[in-house]
């Protein structure tokens, strides 16, 4: 191997991070982008002004009805628990339609406007541009997670006291150790949008429409929620995508009972495996014609 | 028929018989034999619809071939896609930009794309291609503001990020006013004066005749005739301009000249084809003043690559079906 060639190999990977920068930048400054960012920072101010309204003459808020966390009845004494009352309202839907949404619009946009076929004369390479979009998708589960968390976060400090966490278990732990507890809970909800940002980035190889792809990714999800909430149809409930997401509640107890977010971790990276490969099948043999 | 060479070395792109068809069973490109020399401007001709683009898609790696290779710069395609298109520069089918970004990133995410773009420089080359094709006013503005010919700018700047071997161009200057027009062929001489091969499809033969040095011409989906523009529309007739058209069909009929017509005091006839057994023209004209013949005028009309262009392809610029 010549000199030249060590250098280019080392290189790469460093190169490749360029393109994953400029793919999560370009993700960013899209309006859309931002939109849903802003829907996302206001879910949690929305439910802290309903609680703090509801609660206003000293009374408690009605005990947490809906199948999710009873959270929302604990905020009026720690506005830490906006955040894990903000993450179980957001995550059924509106984080995953986020996700939905960039991860829809990756390939299928750029196949759209004609800039795919830019991209792949550059040459990015269509497996090195693949991982690359998966990555800034999965950077925005993250950053649609943290949005949710900080904006609940400030309006919990604004709106509720701060203090001592009394756990679901009972236990009562240090401020901190509660908001370690939010941030761990955070990084959990991000990774349990890993199934459906690979699903939405195979849908989106599949097509040339953007708005194609986000409407049925977001379809899915609406479809898969509800299917996951017919009794009848428990037998195959264990492998639909959004079956385990609220298991991230666990992490709110003393000890942390790890079971079904084991469970939700493992459906995950199946789901990150299957459509992943699928994706990447799709979009290696594809004939851009757009 | 161009002739099919083996020698790949000295050739920018080579086909041999290239074939795509598509799904649903249009064949758009059927067994092209396509032959690029090193150095050339090579203009690219057809009809809309005669398989241009898909051809140009096929050599960028864009879209599988049914059958039969290609090899750009050497290399066959689309295996080394990765080694071969950082020298190459593209604009296929007019640009296509992030209309919420600036000119300017628009070219920084294409060129963040090449992994064998040096970083570093990345900046400086943005700016010298933007410099280059007259853009660098405009590069602030987001590139949803751009007219079409800002647009096709601001790809063909995308395509000269960095020099390149072999520059792929497809329709340069759409949507371009005539003062555009004449900056892109000044800058397509100016690269292929600097030994970039510049591979060119146009419909506007005018373009073509002007700039290029070599020249295919496509019909729905063949190759139908490739080789030096010369020898594409130099089959120059003679016109004699005489009251006497009868008389000159006569002399000039004795001294060779073939397919001879008289159309009111237009004589026209095909010069014979060996170039060497060509007499001066002059005699011709001198043989029929002898003749008694008042010739009014006398030359010979090249014939325009158009009209090269349309006695092969009969169609003009009808969309072929």
């Amino acid at each position: 191997m010549s000199q030249a060639d060590t250098l280019t190999r080392s290189v790469w990977p460093i190169r490749s991070l360029g393109l994953f920068r400029s793919e999560l930048v370009t993700v960013l400054r899209r309006w859309r982008t931002l939109a849903l960012l802003a829907v996302l920072a206001g879910v949690p101010v929305l439910i802290g002004i309903a609680v703090r309204i509801e609660t206003g003459d000293g009374g408690s808020a009605g005990g947490g009805g809906g199948g999710g966390p009873a959270f929302v009845a604990l905020i009026t004494n720690n506005g830490l628990f906006l955040v894990f009352a903000s993450l179980a309202a957001t995550l059924p839907f509106f984080l995953p339609m986020a996700i939905g949404v960039v991860a829809g619009d990756a390939v299928a946009g750029e196949a759209n406007a004609g800039t795919l076929r830019y991209l792949l004369v550059a040459p990015a390479g269509r497996t090195r541009l693949l991982v690359s979009k998966y990555a800034s998708v999965l950077a925005f589960c993250l950053i649609g997670t943290l949005v949710v968390a900080v904006s609940a976060l400030v309006t919990g400090a604004l709106l509720f006291p701060l203090g001592d966490v009394t756990l679901l278990s009972g236990t009562t732990v240090p401020f901190s150790e509660g908001l370690l507890r939010a941030l761990l809970v955070a990084l959990v909800v991000a990774a349990s949008l890993t199934g459906i940002a690979a699903l939405g980035l195979f849908i989106s190889t599949l097509t040339n429409s953007g708005i194609a792809a986000m409407a049925t990714t977001v379809g899915l999800l609406i479809t898969v929620q509800i299917v996951d909430t017919i009794p009848q149809l428990h037998a195959v409930q264990p492998y639909l995508f959004p079956h385990y997401w609220l298991s991230f509640a666990d992490l709110v107890r003393d000890p942390v009972y790890w079971d079904e977010m084991r469970s939700n971790f493992q459906l995950q990276a199946l789901y990150v495996a299957v459509f992943g490969s699928a994706a990447w099948a799709r979009f290696t043999t594809r004939d851009i014609l757009a | 028929m161009g002739e099919p060479s083996a020698q790949t070395g000295e050739h920018a792109i080579s086909t041999s018989g290239l074939t795509k068809r598509y799904r649903g069973g249009q064949l758009a490109v059927d067994g092209l034999d396509l032959a690029v020399p090193r150095g050339s401007v090579f203009g690219f001709l057809g009809p809309n619809g005669s398989g241009k683009t898909t051809t140009i898609r096929m050599l960028m790696g864009l879209i599988a071939p049914t059958s039969g290779a290609a090899r750009v710069l050497g290399e066959p395609m689309p295996r080394a896609v990765r080694s071969v298109l950082p020298r190459v520069g593209a604009l296929i089918e007019g640009p296509a930009l992030y209309g919420f970004l600036s000119g300017r990133d628009n070219l920084l995410r294409f060129d963040a794309a090449d992994p064998t773009a040096e970083p570093r420089t990345r900046g400086t080359r943005v700016d010298t291609a933007l410099e280059r094709v007259g853009l660098a006013a405009a590069a602030g503005k987001k590139a949803r503001a751009y007219s079409l010919g800002m647009k096709q700018r601001l790809g063909l700047a995308a395509a000269l990020l960095r020099p390149r071997e072999l520059l792929v161009l497809d329709e340069p200057t759409n949507g371009l006013d005539p003062q555009g027009m004449r900056e892109i062929r000044s800058l397509v001489r100016e690269l292929a004066a600097d030994g970039t091969t510049v591979f060119l499809s146009s419909h506007l033969l005018d373009e073509i005749e002007q700039v290029c040095t070599h020249a295919a011409v496509m019909s729905r989906g063949r190759l139908i005739t490739q080789g030096p523009v010369e020898a594409l529309s130099s089959a120059g007739r003679l016109v004699v301009t005489t009251p006497d058209p009868a008389e000159a069909v006569r002399v000039l009929k004795e001294r060779g000249v073939t397919g001879l017509a008289a159309d009111g005091d237009r004589v026209t006839g095909e010069l014979p084809q060996d170039p060497a057994a060509l007499p001066e023209l002059a005699d011709f004209n001198a043989a029929l003043v002898a003749a008694g013949v008042r010739v009014r005028g006398f030359g010979v009309e090249r014939a325009s690559l158009e009209d090269a262009f349309v006695a092969l392809t009969g169609e003009g610029f009808d969309v072929a079906g």
